[in-house]
């Protein structure tokens, strides 16, 4: 199977995108077919390292607690942004230790937590694990160590490692 | 009816598309560091594309979808570029 | 726009709802943009126009094109997609760009690199606007 197509999921993706971007047509998935398999190609000899995700189950979970949770947030820095200099808020940074160690887990993760209004992914420690993100309205730190921890880090850890 | 309906909230949201892209324009000329002048470019690019976009409601035409791809793309790559830029002081190392 | 009036009611309604949300919360995020104080917590305000912001206007495309031309349009996917993948990788090259640039200036309100003991919380309350920080 690798060594007929390397990347079976880029391959259909970038045949899901020709289809998206040119109509539907026998003509069309025939190009992109062949497109997209020389890109999987020229992806293969680039040689990066290839993430396993082991639990694909769990993705679709992923995918609702992030979008549920940009959802809050976005209403929550409206609410923010309205208010104005009404209420204090203390905005400010909060170091988080982390068990995560793959590399495409971290990435998600700082996907995610940039993409979520409200919260800012900063730097990254790689040796001892240390996280710092950018919060804008901090009330309480331990809350959002236990909610980035809990939440997010042990879901990433589950599906990748 | 519904074109009325549509036209008026169509409008209605070009301008706060436009007000949104002044504010941008504000932080990119304000700054007051050049960190905060990439952060409202990148947000007058965001605005720029749902402009487009709306434009291309307006008319009833797929052809604006390509120039708001296009309009994504570049805003990446540039942004990309300018923070590159601002960390060394250098794009190319 | 004329010749519209067999558009249903209800998509018309749902088109435009998603329309103004869309647009608001772009508005709403460009607002924050000039109304925070430091650069940190301006980093926070693009989000919005990125995630909801679009999401609702590329949301109302896609449906007002699909009940258009009674076929489903998807193009719009694809956009959405993109806008949200990169949008997170250009906030974080800016702002480790950012936190950079202040701790080669020396800022003393700057929490320091994370190796060995680093200060759990460091507050930004004081603005980036002194005039000693032109940049």
């Amino acid at each position: 199977m690798s060594r007929v197509l390397p990347y079976p999921l880029l391959t259909a993706s970038l045949i899901l995108m020709w289809l998206l971007l040119n109509s539907f047509s026998l003509g069309h998935l025939i190009l992109g077919t062949i497109f997209a398999y020389g890109a999987s190609w020229a992806m293969a000899a680039l040689q990066p390292a290839k993430p396993r995700i082991r639990r694909w189950d769990l993705i679709p979970v992923l995918f609702f607690r992030v979008f549920g949770d940009i959802f809050r947030s976005n209403i929550a820095v409206a609410g923010i942004i309205l208010r104005g200099k009404s209420r204090k808020r203390t905005p400010g940074f909060v170091v988080i230790p982390l068990d995560l160690r793959d590399r495409t887990a971290l990435a998600v993760l700082a996907c995610v937590l940039t993409a979520t209004p409200g919260t800012a992914w900063i730097e990254y420690h790689a040796e001892n694990g240390q996280l710092m993100i950018h919060v804008l309205d901090l009330v309480d730190e331990a809350v959002w160590i236990d909610t980035i921890r809990n939440r997010y880090a042990r879901l990433l850890m589950e599906i990748f490692e | 009816m519904s074109s009325t309906i549509l036209l008026w909230s169509l409008t209605l949201s070009q301008w706060m598309l436009v007000a949104a892209m002044s504010c941008a324009t504000f932080r990119v000329l304000r700054g007051p560091r050049a960190q905060d002048r990439v952060l409202g470019l990148d947000a007058l690019y965001v605005g720029a594309m749902l402009l487009v976009l709306t434009f291309g409601i307006r008319n009833g035409s797929t052809i604006y979808f390509e120039a708001a791809l296009v309009i994504a793309l570049l805003a990446f790559v540039s942004t990309a570029a300018l923070a590159k830029f601002l960390m060394r002081g250098e794009v190319i190392e | 726009m004329t010749g519209l009036d067999d558009f249903p009611l209800w998509a018309a309604i749902l088109v435009s709802l998603l329309l103004l949300v869309g647009s608001g919360l772009t508005l709403l995020g460009t607002i924050g943009l000039v109304r925070f104080q430091s650069f940190y917590e301006r980093v926070h305000a693009p989000t919005l126009g990125t995630t909801c912001g679009a999401g609702g206007i590329l949301i109302a495309s896609m449906l007002y094109f699909s009940v258009l031309q009674s076929r489903i349009a998807l193009h719009e996917v694809l956009i959405t997609l993109f806008v949200t993948v990169t949008t997170p990788v250009t906030l974080m090259l800016l702002a480790r760009a950012a936190i950079y640039r202040d701790r080669t200036e020396g800022k003393v309100d700057m929490p320091q690199a994370l190796s060995g003991k680093a200060p759990s919380r460091v507050e930004t309350t004081s603005p980036d606007d002194a005039p000693a920080a032109k940049g």
